[in-house]
């Protein structure tokens, strides 16, 4: 069985560019909440003097990631922002000196055994670099090891114009290789799958070379087709294993780590310089040189739109993240996070809004869902508030990767319909719950 | 700056493809038939479909206009309704009959259930029938073929169909494929017809599934009733049926299973009303029987979800 998906434009305009190093900013702002779980709490106040590494927020609770500063300089405040899921969290003005002098204590952990291992991987801030950005320290924690059946190395990026993974590839390649080593060590997996996309044929020739340096890594070939980077997919392009609905890729022996996040940790285990910085593609048919950009964690995405030579006209649309699963930021003065791989400014002709027309029921939006949903009822069964439709339509398998709503020729908001559908069903959910 | 940035959910990339340019490929597919039709029939082919199609387009624009609902005609969706239907008449149609089949397509079997998309019988295929009923000795009249300049007026000549129920002598296979002989204006042409279904298929505005089925299951039946399988094949509104309008969105399924059992279907209700029916064609009829059965079609063969728990 192949699953569906759809083509989409490359766009891959900054795949030959290595990434130049932004200067630091004046000022950065570092939200609480850069990860999946819950805020980070502060433990800097106003007017501290941070370095660069300084922890200046501690992990809340479990699932939660420590945070730390990018710049050196003096805390300006801390202020509150509103972040994407319209909550608001603490966020930590930094004034930079412009120096970056790294913090005393970073000296690189000690690690012998899988707990210092996970221990080492929650204090380096680390979260899923390919933008979902779950606590990587999670996805390792097991009592016993032998669950571990593969590594998934995801490095497919599959959204258009987004070259920061490809970068990866072709600039840290030993880093890989590091920390795939550490996971062998330490995790014991023997088995390790790199995924990428077959418009990449120099990455995909540097990783090659990779697989021939040590044993139990395959690369895995894969087609351009969107969403080949999306969880589920990938797995089961890579190892021809079906996550179930509400299923963890542990529950079919899989770990699945971007390549960054892995050649990150593989630098924090060499270093000890926790996660403060970030490669992020700057680019759009806004954007006048789109370029490869390393920038503090907290650079405003004006900073980094100057840092690409500014913009063509004023943009009309600027994203975090690609074209297809990117959140699209309120105004020039949003930071970019942990989990930022991409900076896109649209100008207003790629950004108008396609008109939306009556659905024709020709049946695109089925033909073209990876994971076999049927958009079109759902929309129907979200319409009349239907929840019991909606759960045998089982809406809470979708992923959000926007096939439906790309190849729909009526241009309807077809993903838009399955998130309110999503609350609708967790809703009755809950409710039932609730009567027993 | 602040604010004047576009918020929206993703996706941010959409297909440049939109109803209105499938309908303008359903068109360019639908030209050399056209072309054939006045070629075979006369000029009078190209009145009556410009006829039906401004009729279509017209009646769909007013309805809009007195039910206050959005103006849809720009997806040119009636302009392609008016042409099936102009496909489906004799050249010798009297005008206003033409035109009354168009209202009744598009205010009757279109608009009153809801516009494009809603529709659960196909509009041109529901009109022709209605005109079948209503105006029996017109929509049965056929004129043999006498190229751009054919007399209206010219004695009648039965189609191949009737011919191979009477038992009377079948054109050859040569002017089945080309078209010459009596019939519908748009359905004789099998080659102007082949033409434009390959162009929907390239273009992907079908999928092989339903012509394939439906063409199949004729083909396959007459061989076991030990009909003549080409004559079959060629005669009748057949091919116009199957790549045009067993395929229309709205009526029929949109599983790739659906789009088989949908051609099945009509492929063994066409043979029943062709081989043991009172009427020599049975086109026309088992796309309305299948259309009702959409519904139930696409229950039974809807996608299932990937939940997982099952190694494939």
């Amino acid at each position: 069985m192949k699953l569906h998906g759809i083509h989409v434009p490359h766009k891959k305009n900054t795949a030959q560019l290595p990434p130049v190093r932004l200067e630091p900013p004046k000022t950065v702002a570092i939200p609480m909440s850069m990860h999946i779980g819950r805020p980070a709490k502060p433990v800097v106040k106003r007017g501290d003097e941070v370095k660069v590494g300084t922890l200046i927020a501690e992990a809340d609770g479990y699932i939660s990631a420590p945070i730390h500063s990018s710049v050196s300089g003096k805390v300006q405040k801390i202020d509150e922002i509103t972040i994407m899921n319209g909550s608001k969290v603490p966020c930590i003005l930094i004034d930079s000196d412009g120096l970056q002098t790294p913090d005393d204590s970073i000296t690189p952990p000690e690690v012998h055994d899988l707990e210092s291992f996970i221990d080492a991987v929650k204090n380096s801030g680390s979260v899923g670099l390919g933008g979902a950005g779950f606590p990587t320290f999670v996805k390792f924690v097991t009592k016993d090891l032998s669950v571990f059946k593969y590594v998934i190395i995801n490095a497919a990026e599959c959204e258009p114009y987004i070259t920061s993974d490809t970068r990866t590839m072709l600039d840290r390649t030993d880093s890989i290789l590091r920390g795939i080593e550490a996971m062998k060590k330490y995790l014991g997996v023997k088995n390790f799958i790199i995924g990428i996309e077959n418009n990449k044929p120099e990455a995909i020739a540097k990783m090659q070379e990779l697989t021939s340096k040590t044993d139990g890594v395959t690369v895995k070939v894969l087609p351009a087709m969107y969403p080949q980077g999306g969880e589920k997919v990938l797995i089961y392009n890579c190892t021809g294993k079906i996550v179930p609905k509400g299923g963890l890729p542990l529950d079919v022996g899989a770990i699945v780590i971007n390549v960054t996040t892995l050649a990150f940790i593989a630098e924090y285990l060499q270093t000890g310089m926790p996660l403060v910085e970030k490669c992020v593609t700057v680019d759009g048919s806004a954007v006048k040189e789109p370029k490869n950009v390393i920038a503090p964690i907290g650079t405003m995405i004006g900073d980094l739109l100057e840092a690409a030579g500014g913009c063509k006209e004023e943009p009309a649309k600027v994203l975090y993240g690609g074209p297809m699963m990117g959140i699209a930021v309120p105004s020039l003065d949003s930071p970019i996070l942990k989990n930022t791989n991409a900076v896109i400014a649209m100008d207003s002709r790629e950004a108008k809004p396609p008109k939306t027309t009556p659905c024709i029921n020709c049946g695109s939006c089925i033909n073209h869902c990876p994971l076999k949903l049927d958009p079109r009822e759902i929309a129907i069964a979200y319409k009349t508030n239907d929840a019991e439709s909606l759960e045998k339509l089982c809406v809470d398998l979708c992923m959000e990767c926007g096939c439906c709503s790309y190849i729909c020729p009526a241009h309807r908001p077809l993903v838009q319909t399955n998130k309110l559908a999503k609350f609708v069903l967790r809703q009755y959910q809950n409710s039932k719950k609730e009567g027993k | 700056m602040m604010n004047k940035l576009i918020s929206s959910v993703s996706p941010h990339f959409h297909t440049p493809r939109s109803t209105q340019m499938i309908m303008l490929d359903v068109i360019i597919a639908l030209a050399p038939a056209e072309i054939a039709a006045a070629v075979i029939f006369g000029w009078r082919a190209l009145l009556i479909v410009a006829v039906c199609a401004g009729t279509c387009v017209l009646s769909e624009f007013l309805f809009e206009k007195l039910c206050k609902r959005e103006n849809t005609i720009s997806d040119l969706s009636a302009v392609v309704t008016g042409m099936l239907l102009a496909f489906n008449l004799p050249v010798t149609i009297p005008i206003w009959q033409a035109a009354l089949g168009s209202v009744i397509a598009i205010i009757v079997v279109k608009q009153l259930f809801g516009g494009i998309g809603q529709n659960f019988a196909n509009p041109a295929i529901t009109a022709r029938i209605i005109m079948l009923v209503a105006f029996s000795g017109d929509m049965t009249t056929w004129i043999a073929p006498g190229g751009f300049f054919t007399d209206v007026n010219a004695s009648t000549s039965a189609t191949p169909l009737k011919a191979m129920t009477d038992g009377t002598d079948l054109p050859s296979y040569l002017d089945l494929f080309l078209g010459r002989h009596g019939g519908s204006l748009g359905e004789t042409c099998a080659l102007a017809l082949i033409l434009g279904g390959v162009y929907l298929l390239v273009r992907r505005v079908i999928s092989w599934h339903t012509p394939v089925a439906f063409i199949g299951t004729v083909a396959l039946m007459s061989l076991v009733c030990g009909k003549d399988v080409l004559g079959q094949v060629l005669s009748g509104g057949l091919l116009l049926a199957a790549f045009f309008m067993a395929t229309d969105y709205a009526t029929t399924p949109n599983t790739n299973l659906g789009k088989i059992i949908f051609g099945v279907g009509c492929g063994l209700i066409t043979i029943l009303i062709r081989f043991w029916g009172n009427y020599p064609e049975g086109v026309s009829y088992s796309i309305l029987i299948m259309n009702i059965l959409t519904p139930y079609i696409s229950k039974l063969t809807r996608s299932k979800p990937l939940v997982g728990g099952v190694e494939e």
